[in-house]
């Protein structure tokens, strides 16, 4: 009881300082994913086509992910300096494989017998692309983006350790303090709140986006 | 139209799928490629629209040699049905049928117009123009499928053993829906199959095929009458060999010129004593001009004969005839498909002219064994 009524007393006093660190963190995730989508879809759609380089790609990938969060952050430190711009560039790096791999995944597994009718009715390769692997695809590849960003909201948190501020910031205050355990959850719980109404937002954006709609809503779900 | 000139393909590793093929298809033309599985048929056809590239020869399309198109522009003027259908479940049925407009750059309004006046053709309503491919069944899919490749009023259109997925009921009628469409349509078609029957129903002209080469290519009759050699024949199977006796063509020949009749006026017991008498269970009714009405069988008078009196008031209309000038074959198939016991023969007026019933048949069946080596053999 103590501790709750402390955490709300914490959010009366310091609400807009809470409420520009959750910004801060949303942003630094977000552009992080943005900026590997940018990439890695591209990336992905190239190594379904030369798919002898996907084994390669996604290994690397692999290896990217394997990284301690804590240890990427330092090395690229050592590169970059310190703040926002490392963390966005370590989200960017640790957001490459999941989206990579379901371009990747959600590319292939269009059904032959369409990629073949696509051709056969005169599409260039551009337009098989544009209008039938991206669109069936679509929901696999928002399923990776949707992995990557409730991934990266974590990870951001440390970023305070390099002084890029976020709801990190908050937590680590509270285990320097003594008696921290109110501020520790001022700071985590809408770490959470976020990681699950960013998962809530995009399943129903992955949703949306699903290729077998029916009209009256209740949508036909192809096993992704 | 079209005309294969040595075109041979073959696949890395060596491979023949298809070994020096020359056939030339005329304008409005059905053909048919039919072959075991591996006989080069759908390579062939999908060298039309460059699908796959021959390794040697050429193919023209109205003197045109296709290798020196452009294969996307080549391809937006031939239509393409296959198998698994192919519709695009992220598009409506609208923007399926008018895709290929849509390459085509026609304005919108057109495309709809077009897509609207399509379904018509094969009795479809237009509210199944927003609907999604997964809430039709499996027979609208496939016509929506042809329908795309008539969209752009493709001249040729290749299709991939199009009703193979289909349950036979479905298959049946999508065929005759389409053979009638291709009349009327004018089309150049390239179908291929391994469905002899399909081949038969539909074909103007059958190509058959095997390890790449061309073993025969001839009307249905012509195969069925002068198969080319034994892998023909075995192919074909013999029991349509025997529906395809040379001496024995309409259902006039066969059909038995006297079949017992009666007159609506008739009372239930007089029928009864004509069956008896006879030795049938079943009478045709016929007005006094020869018309036929329909039957009677000695199931309807046992069941009816308290309550009526008269033929006319128990005759059962619903009869399934055949015009006198109609193939044997297609008759024969009816008659051991459906299980019926006899087919009453009409001409073209309905007058009742004949019956065929299953005697027939074994005259037919008794000819084709015994026939040409009566003398020989038996005498």
């Amino acid at each position: 009881m103590e501790t709750i009524h402390d955490i709300l007393n914490y959010y009366s006093q310091n609400g807009a300082y809470v409420w520009v660190q959750f910004y801060r963190q949303f942003l630094m995730s977000a552009y992080g994913v943005l900026f590997a989508a940018i990439v890695a879809i591209p990336v992905g759609i190239l190594i379904a086509r030369y798919h002898k380089l996907s084994t390669w790609v996604i290994s690397l990938a692999n290896i990217i992910q394997t990284i301690p969060a804590l240890a990427m952050l330092a090395v690229l430190m050592l590169v970059m300096g310190l703040g926002t711009n490392t963390v966005v560039f370590s989200l960017f790096l640790y957001s490459l494989l999941p989206i990579i791999k379901n371009t990747y995944t959600g590319i292939r597994n269009v059904d032959h017998a369409l990629l073949e009718s696509g051709k056969a009715m005169g599409m260039t390769k551009f337009q098989v692309l544009r209008l039938v692997e991206l669109p069936l695809a679509m929901s696999v590849i928002m399923a990776g983006l949707r992995t990557a960003l409730v991934i990266t909201i974590g990870i951001a948190t440390i970023g305070t350790f390099i002084g890029a501020g976020g709801l990190g910031d908050i937590i680590l205050r509270g285990t320097n303090v003594t008696d921290g355990t109110a501020i520790i959850l001022a700071g985590a719980i809408p770490t959470a709140l976020m990681a699950v109404l960013a998962d809530v937002v995009m399943g129903w954006l992955e949703k949306k986006l699903s290729p077998n709609k029916k009209r009256k809503g209740t949508a036909i779900q192809k096993a992704a | 139209m079209l005309k294969f000139d040595h075109v041979s393909k073959i696949y890395k590793g060596g491979k023949r799928a298809v070994d020096d093929l020359n056939l030339e298809i005329a304008k409005g033309e059905f053909i048919c490629f039919i072959g075991p599985s591996g006989c080069g048929k759908t390579t062939t056809m999908k060298m039309i629209n460059r699908l796959i590239e021959p390794t040697n020869g050429s193919i023209y399309i109205n003197g045109e040699n296709i290798m020196e198109k452009d294969p996307v522009q080549l391809r937006r003027k031939i239509g393409y049905v296959i198998q698994q259908i192919g519709l695009f479940p992220h598009m409506t049925i609208q923007e399926n049928i008018s895709l290929v407009l849509k390459l085509l750059k026609w304005p919108e309004e057109k495309r709809h117009a077009r897509a609207r006046e399509l379904l018509t053709l094969v009795d479809m309503t237009p509210d199944y123009l927003e609907k999604y491919p997964h809430e039709l069944s499996g027979g609208q899919q496939q016509r929506i499928g042809v329908l795309r490749a008539l969209a752009a009023d493709q001249p040729l259109i290749l299709m991939d053993e199009p009703f193979g997925a289909l349950d036979p009921i479905t298959r049946d009628s999508l065929q005759e829906e389409f053979k009638k469409l291709q009349k009327k349509l004018d089309k150049t078609i390239v179908f291929v199959t391994h469905d002899m029957d399909e081949a038969i129903k539909l074909a103007d002209r059958i190509v058959i095929m095997r390890d790449g080469q061309l073993v025969q290519c001839d009307s249905p009759d012509e195969i069925l009458r002068n198969p080319a050699n034994e892998f023909v024949e075995e192919f074909i199977g013999k029991d349509r060999l025997l529906q395809a006796r040379p001496n024995i063509q309409t259902v006039e020949q066969i059909m038995n010129p006297k079949p017992i009749t009666i007159t609506g006026e008739r009372t239930l017991s007089e029928a009864i004593q004509l069956m008896k008498q006879q030795r049938v269970d079943t009478l045709l009714v016929v007005d006094e001009a020869g018309v036929l009405q329909g039957f009677i069988d000695v199931e309807i008078i046992d069941q009816k004969r308290k309550k009526e009196n008269l033929v006319k008031d128990v005759v059962e209309t619903t009869i399934f005839t055949v015009e006198k000038d109609t193939l044997v074959r297609d008759t024969v198939r009816k008659i051991l498909k459906r299980g019926m016991k006899y087919v009453p023969v009409v001409d073209q007026r309905h007058h009742l002219v004949g019956i065929v019933t299953r005697a027939s048949l074994v005259d037919i069946v008794y000819d084709s064994i015994w026939g040409e080596d009566e003398v020989t053999n038996i005498g």
